[in-house]
């Protein structure tokens, strides 16, 4: 049955490589090496595709997660970004964008004894909507806030 | 290829604080040149961080992280003198290795 939905899904999943379909779908485990890069999930351009791609359907909002990032940004090539999380056992902090060209923005892996905590600077084209998205044991949760830009940065 | 990265890792009572700082375009592929023709897609795909040879932070990036891309986060341990690493790779294979030592 699993034989049969793998076979079908590699055949159909062409492009992705076979690392990258095993990612994809949860089969290998990040941090404990160089993790495939999960290239689908970099272009799709709607915010569930990305969700779909990362395996996030529906994540639960999270208190526990604090998302920094300017009410407005006067330049979108530069909008810094932190994210902080108490929730345990944190594998993965994810960046999207709801409005950019494509939404999933990076992907940070955090093997055991890496704090739930990263700073980045990212693009946003115009006045959109930060997620991020938190996997903590096994589970995603996700936070969100609105950056208004008032130069887009070419995203 | 490029410019190398400044790192700074600093050890801070039982953990250390890294900052990384790349050098890259980090061109999204959309963008024209004076000419109007199109600026072909350059941006860095995978980062990793290691402590001495162990991964402490593994970053898969799209086309929309900053140009010179920025980055802190935290570690458990790490000891004064130590070695952090930074290698990244974009998507038309360039790369680069450098490493500092925790201050």
């Amino acid at each position: 049955m699993i034989n049969l939905a793998r076979r079908k899904a590699l055949k159909t999943g062409g492009g992705l490589g076979l690392l990258g379909f095993l990612a994809a779908v949860g089969l290998l485990q990040s941090g404990t090496a160089w993790a495939e890069r999960n290239n689908h999930a970099f272009e799709v351009k709607t915010l569930d595709e990305a969700l779909d791609a990362l395996g996030a359907v529906l994540p639960e909002n999270s208190a526990a997660i604090q998302l920094t990032a300017p009410e407005t940004a006067e330049n979108g090539a530069f909008v810094p970004i932190t994210v902080s999380s108490s929730l345990p056992r944190i594998e993965q902090i994810s960046i999207l964008v709801d409005k950019n060209p494509t939404i999933l923005t990076a992907n940070f892996i955090l093997p055991e004894g890496t704090e739930g905590f990263i700073t980045t600077r990212i693009k946003m084209g115009q006045t959109a909507m930060v997620i991020v998205l938190v996997k903590s044991d096994g589970k995603f949760y996700r936070a969100a806030r609105e950056v208004k830009v008032v130069l887009g940065g070419c995203s | 290829m490029g410019s190398p990265t400044k790192i700074r890792a600093t050890a801070k009572d039982d953990s250390t604080e890294v900052k990384i700082l790349m050098s890259h375009e980090m061109e999204n592929g959309r963008r024209k040149d004076d000419e109007g023709n199109l600026i072909p897609a350059k941006y860095i795909t995978e980062v990793a961080v290691r402590h001495n040879d162990r991964i402490v932070l593994e970053c898969q990036f799209g086309t929309a992280v900053s140009k010179d891309p920025y980055l802190i986060f935290r570690f458990k341990g790490g000891k004064q003198g130590e070695k952090i690493s930074v290698y990244w790779i974009d998507n038309k294979g360039d790369n680069r290795l450098d490493e500092a030592v925790i201050g």
